[in-house]
């Protein structure tokens, strides 16, 4: 077993911690949250050109004369591949894509609408809504959970890592525009659950390390139980993490964002397992009585 | 933890390959259709439509009550109850009575078994609510009312779409009911829906109603325009046709003009109406509406009574086949509008498998190398785990003819990732056992014991997620909360069973060496 003496950073990774939540919050409330077609609604359209030689500047060009609303064009994966968003949806007009096709089409030479996204205000509304109540229903049940199955002490450590990883992955979507969309929520959803389960494994051994030295004070027996539990938090962060890389690098336009939220997520969950959940622990004055009196209960 | 009895060895080993069996029949032919099962694509991955329809209900609403007040006039006059100054507002009939009647009436609109304002006898609450005000009664739709209302509204829309979208032709379109004002359409293999969203955003109400110069007309007037918005025309309101009458409608060619035109038959009762209007209006000009646009309008030069007539308008084919395709599967109750649309291209779908898979390889490939790194032969029985988890997962979802998705795939590749982890946990257990138990039996079988609670810990959080996800996600997002979920179970079932299994013969073989972990 290593010994490292992770608890000797407990108070200077806290306040890091909490400076980079501050500044999460704060980013979120003055900056917000970039949100896609899914949840501001709007159109978006993959565009593969037939020559490479098309530049971006004439794709936005003839964009910017239709007429949209906002339009942004990013172009991604080979020199003929294009994403372009735009505020305007019409869902009444049935020729509206057709018509936007053939107005391309004549300024930039063949091309091809690989996916259209077409939300409307009162959907984009709704699924905003359902993600929203998604992650708090998440959350909330992450909690009846683990206040089932622990003291109140170590779900409360619990929770303050979740929110702590939640809300730094999203403050660095924010910070970089990183565009939210459903699968981002999916990504957030996961997070919460691996972060807890990380945190879980640890607690676990706290717990049972609790039962077995009495006469260890708990700011010791954190850092015992994170060495005893380290190689099984880094083995899985690690094999966790290649999956996600190579859905990353591999997996194609569409998740990337998805696998890059999550990679934020189990990189933030598997710290905050470690500097955010333990130190709650040595906070709140937990003891081997701790346990034992709910037990008795 | 470390006894197998031979029964339990062999159903592992049956339960495993049976639902291999399916995972495999989705790459390889097999002649039984009945045992080649094939796991369901999401649109998302062969390409398709996804639209979702919204019925604005506010003109069925009005219908209804315009009805209803006649129903009310008539059902009052028989009972000889004078009322009078009927109105219709948005969503209340409103009228007055004689002061000595309000008793009765309120009684019978108030009646559990009034047959004027019925479903109390089924919902325990009237079609209509309703106040009175000295003697001016105020009837609402009641919740229930509204709700009966749309979705028999819902329901005939749903009928309608399912008849336009059979009429194009495309495979195996899902149809469902959202709520009780939306429909959800997917397409699958559609990639230019232009067409069938232009024939669902129509109404296709079709009636036929003559122009007249006479302003003072008895059933009153209105001005409409003509389709391609050249000019206006004042007609009549009088209905001489709907589009309920045809039976049937095609696009054909008109020998003497060389035109495209729409022919109709129309049913018993509409041949009637259509020859005694025609024979009354020789010389008068007919207007064709569709849809509150004058399409044409001929002049009558003799009466029609054979029961079928062409329509004619500047078509061309297509148009002309698309009205003739509206009018045989009949006029929605009310206009849809598309509120949300998701189509992908197939070959963008075929990119989007190819890369999955690809990344599917690749991250398993680096897990499995990266076991084998840490943990050697126990590393290998973990993959044997992993590689069955990945039969069991796919199998399971062939089986159940679950749709896989992009996100799915995620799910299946991040299953990858996280499934080494019960194995990690137990593995890193049984290393410290090791440490103060010589004996390897006891050791491995109290490392499989103690890191119990934390595994089934650490898999429900997850499994939590996962059922969140699936009843609050929508399309591709379910397919990962589908993939993420189930991946679990295989987990656990791999975990327990299949490694379990390996590890015991292992363990049982070597316990006399050293250093075995």
């Amino acid at each position: 077993m290593k010994n490292i003496q992770f608890n000797k950073i407990y108070k200077q990774l806290n306040i890091i911690s909490l400076i980079l939540i501050v500044a999460s919050l704060i980013l979120l409330v003055f900056k917000g949250l970039n949100y896609g077609v899914d949840f501001k609604g709007g159109t978006l359209i993959e565009i593969r050109v037939e020559q490479s030689s098309s530049k971006i500047s004439s794709i936005r060009d003839s964009f910017n004369q239709m007429n949209l609303g906002d339009v942004s064009v990013k172009s991604f994966g080979n020199k003929t591949d294009y994403i372009v968003k735009f505020e305007k949806q019409s869902s009444n007009d049935s020729k509206f894509i057709d018509n936007i096709k053939a107005k391309l089409s004549s300024s930039v030479g063949n091309v091809d609408f690989r996916r259209v996204e077409n939300v409307g205000p009162k959907v984009s509304a709704e699924l905003l809504k359902s993600g929203f109540i998604a992650i708090g229903l998440s959350l909330a049940a992450m909690l009846l959970y683990i206040w089932i199955r622990f003291e109140w002490q170590f779900s409360l450590g619990a929770i303050i890592a979740l929110f702590h990883d939640v809300i730094i992955t999203m403050g660095i979507f924010s910070l970089f525009s990183l565009e939210i969309n459903l699968s981002i929520v999916a990504a957030v959803l996961t997070i919460v659950g691996y972060s807890m389960n990380d945190t879980v494994v640890i607690f676990d051994r706290v717990r049972e390390n609790l039962k077995k030295y009495a006469d260890i004070k708990i700011f010791e027996l954190t850092n015992i139980s994170i060495n005893e539990t380290l190689s099984r938090t880094i083995i899985t962060s690690v094999t966790t993490l290649l999956a996600l890389f190579s859905i990353y690098f591999f997996g194609g336009e569409i998740l990337k964002g998805f696998s890059l939220a999550m990679i934020l997520g189990i990189v933030f969950g598997t710290y905050s397992s470690i500097y955010i959940a333990n130190p709650i622990l040595v906070l709140l004055k937990v003891s081997q009585r701790t346990i034992i009196k709910e037990d008795k209960n | 933890m470390l006894y197998f009895s031979k029964l339990r060895v062999f159903s592992v080993l049956i339960f495993t390959l049976i639902i291999s069996y399916f995972a495999l029949s989705n790459f390889l032919k097999f002649d039984d259709d009945y045992f080649s099962k094939n796991i369901k694509l999401g649109l998302d991955l062969q390409g398709g439509s996804y639209l979702l329809l919204e019925i604005d209900n506010k003109p069925v609403i009005t219908q209804k009550l315009q009805s209803k007040l006649l129903e009310l006039k008539k059902f009052f006059k028989e009972k000889k109850l004078i009322l009078r100054n009927f109105s219709v507002d948005q969503n209340s009939i409103i009228f007055e009575s004689n002061n000595k009647n309000v008793n009765e009436i309120k009684t019978i609109l108030d009646d559990d078994e009034s047959e004027i304002n019925p479903y109390f006898q089924q919902y325990k609450t009237h079609q209509f609510d309703f106040i009175v005000d000295n003697n001016f009664f105020k009837l609402t739709l009641s919740n229930y009312g509204l709700v009966l209302l749309k979705n028999s509204s819902l329901d005939q829309a749903i009928e309608i779409v399912r008849r336009r979208v059979d009429e194009i032709g495309t495979n195996e379109p899902n149809i469902l009911k959202r709520g009780n004002d939306r429909i959800l359409v997917e397409l699958p293999g559609l990639d230019d829906p232009g067409r069938i969203k232009s024939l669902l955003g129509k109404t296709a109400n079709l009636t036929f109603q003559f122009i007249t110069q006479n302003s003072e007309e008895s059933f009153g007037t209105e001005k409409l325009m003509f389709e391609d918005e050249s000019e206006e025309a004042i007609v009549s309101k009088r209905i001489i046709l709907s589009g309920d009458n045809l039976v049937d409608a095609k696009p054909t060619m008109d020998t003497q003009t060389n035109e495209t035109v729409v022919t109709f038959n129309l049913d018993r009762v509409g041949a009637k109406k259509f020859g005694k209007a025609t024979s009354t209006g020789v010389g008068k000009r007919l207007a064709i509406i569709l849809d509150g646009k004058i399409i044409s309008a001929p002049s009558v030069r003799e009466p029609i009574v054979g029961g079928s007539g062409q329509i004619s308008g500047n078509f061309t084919f297509q148009s002309a086949t698309d009205l003739a395709l509206l009018l045989r599967s009949g006029a929605l109750p009310a206009p849809l509008s598309i509120i949300e649309e998701r189509t992908v291209g197939p070959d963008l779908g075929q990119d989007s498998i190819d890369s999955g898979i690809l990344s599917l390889i690749i991250g398993f490939v680096l897990v499995v190398l990266f076991m084998i790194y840490k943990y050697r032969i126990f590393g290998v029985i973990a993959n044997l785990a992993l590689i069955s988890n990945l039969f069991l997962l796919v199998g399971i979802l062939t089986l159940f003819e679950a749709t896989l998705t992009l996100p799915g795939i995620a799910g299946i590749i991040l299953t990858v990732g996280m499934a080494v982890d019960a194995n990690v946990l137990i593995f890193e257990r049984i290393k410290e056992e090791v440490k103060n138990e010589k004996n390897y039996i006891i050791a491995f079988d109290s490392g499989y014991t103690k890191s119990r609670t934390t595994i089934l810990d650490a898999n429900i959080t997850t499994l939590i997620a996962a059922f969140i996800l699936f009843f609050m996600g929508s399309g591709p997002i379910k397919g990962f909360s589908i993939t993420l979920g189930i991946g679990i179970l295989t987990t656990l079932f791999s975990v327990y069973f299949i490694a379990r299994l390996f590890t015991a013969f292992f363990v049982l073989k070597n316990k006399n060496k050293d250093k075995l972990i």
